[in-house]
């Protein structure tokens, strides 16, 4: 393997981790921005102008807090658990396409950390891991709320990790491929996945705000029954690790389900762009439509925190079980039947 | 050395020490998550061997979702090492007994088999890809595929039906 492979891979991966960190970061001044908004509030306005500086004292805060620890025999699990936590929400970011081809310096640079052929699968498989980060931290807190929070977070991913997978396969059928790369290139221009499979859409959206435990299905922090659910013996930066992990978390689905269903880095008019600015200018324009697809989503999942109560937890099995499992195998049997339609009609010539 | 045997030496290491600190460590959490390692080694040595799509799978059913509902099973349970159960000296013995003679029978089996490595052929087909496998798998080996997946369905079945009963037992 070249040489220039690797460091073009290493710079691709650093300014997508930093990306990564800075929208988590700002994500938490957004959050709070978007809540005052709703609620009819200021917000923070203190650090810097417009509060633009909140994150760094936020961070600021949390790493100079005391470091507490709960009397537990299992300290080097309570150090693992976030650090699962917050690998877990980093390492999905690997096999997203961030953009389209760059012709730079002679040569092409795909801005994607790596193309793999099981991109989906990896994203299902990095997921399902993620719930050790809280399995282990609640566990090894030693605490009854902590087990408890911990237990209700993980059966709520689990159950709610088959829904989305149903609802991924229906996509699946329909693109004959894993790989993210070739899904974003087949919806170009306005061949938005969206359009033709709306309920998988709406299932996978469903089941991302449930994976990453933000309201309406944040049982796990619910603090009139668990105090703080599974973070309740954490302080200081381990804290705000599953805190950031939360909010890198919201940052990587709104990526994914940008790529899946709302075109990725595609806009209508990227082949009239191409032809007349070039590849790299429709490229950049591009990115920043992928990105601002992901601050849309990431505007979505703050405005239903802030305007549907959490569900109580019959109700989330219920959900996730009787109601959306079944509508994703019917979604199945649909796109079947409409796939084995159109091959009919183009086997028979009409 | 070259870099895939030097990888192959360190994850098998990992696999061996987790397998047997599975065994090994008295706290039955330990012990479950040394098994998770294991299989995230296991995982690792499937890419050595050029097929992601079993890493990958192997990783999302085994990590992902059996440990999973064992660590809920076991962390619910609440183990405490008063309730560890003591085995007669008789069994202990026993049991050093026959894991020799299954030791011995198996050293036996390697020693006569006769290994076929070197006679794979490479067919220039790129098994890394799920469009092949899936071809492979649902067209050669069409029969046993499905025969799996009834099987699937049955233990499903059967284990629904094993919970059910327990409910109107009481």
């Amino acid at each position: 393997m070249d040489s220039t492979i690797i460091i073009e891979k290493s710079i691709i991966i650093l300014v997508v981790f930093a990306i990564t960190m800075l929208m988590a970061m700002y994500s938490t001044l957004a959050e709070r921005k978007v809540a005052a908004w709703l609620q009819d509030r200021i917000g923070p306005n203190r650090a810097g102008k417009g509060g633009i500086l909140q994150p760094l004292a936020d961070g600021l805060k949390l790493f100079s807090k005391e470091e507490f620890e709960p009397n537990t025999p299992n300290r080097f699990l309570f150090f693992v658990g976030p650090a699962i936590a917050m690998s877990t929400a980093l390492m999905t970011s690997a096999v997203i396409p961030w953009g389209d081809k760059f012709h730079l310096f002679g040569r092409d640079i795909i801005l994607q950390a790596t193309d793999i052929d099981i991109a989906l699968l990896y994203i299902i498989g990095i997921l399902s891991i993620g719930v050790y980060g809280i399995m282990i931290g609640g566990w090894a807190s030693n605490n009854k709320f902590s087990l408890m929070g911990a237990v209700r977070a993980a059966s709520q991913m689990i159950s709610y990790e088959v829904a989305m997978g149903l609802s991924l396969i229906a996509l699946l059928m329909m693109t004959g491929t894993l790989s993210l790369r070739e899904i974003s290139l087949q919806q170009s221009e306005m061949n938005w996945n969206v359009f033709y499979q709306p309920l998988s859409f709406l299932i996978f959206l469903i089941c991302a705000f449930a994976e990453t435990n933000r309201t309406p299905f944040d049982l796990a922090e619910c603090e009139t029954e668990l105090i703080g659910g599974y973070h309740t013996e954490y302080s200081s930066m381990k804290m705000g690790f599953y805190l950031f992990a939360e909010y890198a978390n919201m940052f990587i689905s709104s990526a994914i389900l940008a790529v899946l269903f709302f075109g990725g880095y595609n806009y209508p008019g990227m082949s009239w762009a191409v032809e007349n600015w070039g590849v790299n200018i429709a490229n950049i324009i591009g990115i920043a439509v992928l990105f601002a697809k992901i601050c849309g989503f990431i505007f979505f999942y703050m405005w239903v925190r802030w305007t549907i109560p959490r569900f109580r937890y019959d109700q989330l099995m219920h959900l996730g079980w009787r109601i959306l499992i079944p509508l994703s195998i019917i979604n199945i049997v649909i796109t079947g039947i409409v796939i084995l339609r159109a091959e009919i009609a183009s086997y028979l010539g009409f | 050395m070259s870099t895939i045997l030097i990888i192959f030496c360190v994850l098998a290491a990992i696999t061996l020490s987790t397998a047997f600190l599975t065994i090994f460590s008295r706290n039955p959490i330990h012990s479950a998550l040394y098994l998770v390692i294991c299989f995230f080694s296991i995982a690792g040595h499937y890419l050595l061997l050029n097929s992601q799509f079993l890493a990958i799978m192997h990783l999302i059913v085994y990590s992902g979702a059996i440990m999973i509902l064992f660590l809920f099973t076991i962390m619910l349970m609440n183990l405490n090492k008063e309730n560890e159960v003591h085995k007669p000296r008789i069994t202990r013995l026993g049991a050093i007994v026959s894991f020799c003679l299954i030791c011995i029978v198996l050293i036996l089996v390697f020693i006569n088999s006769k290994p076929i490595i070197g006679e794979y052929v490479h067919t220039g087909e790129d098994y890394q890809s799920i469009k092949v496998l899936g071809h492979v798998l649902l067209n050669e080996y069409m029969v046993p595929f499905e025969f799996a997946s009834i099987l699937l369905l049955v233990a499903m079945i059967g284990a629904v039906l094993l919970s059910k009963k327990e409910k109107t037992g009481k």
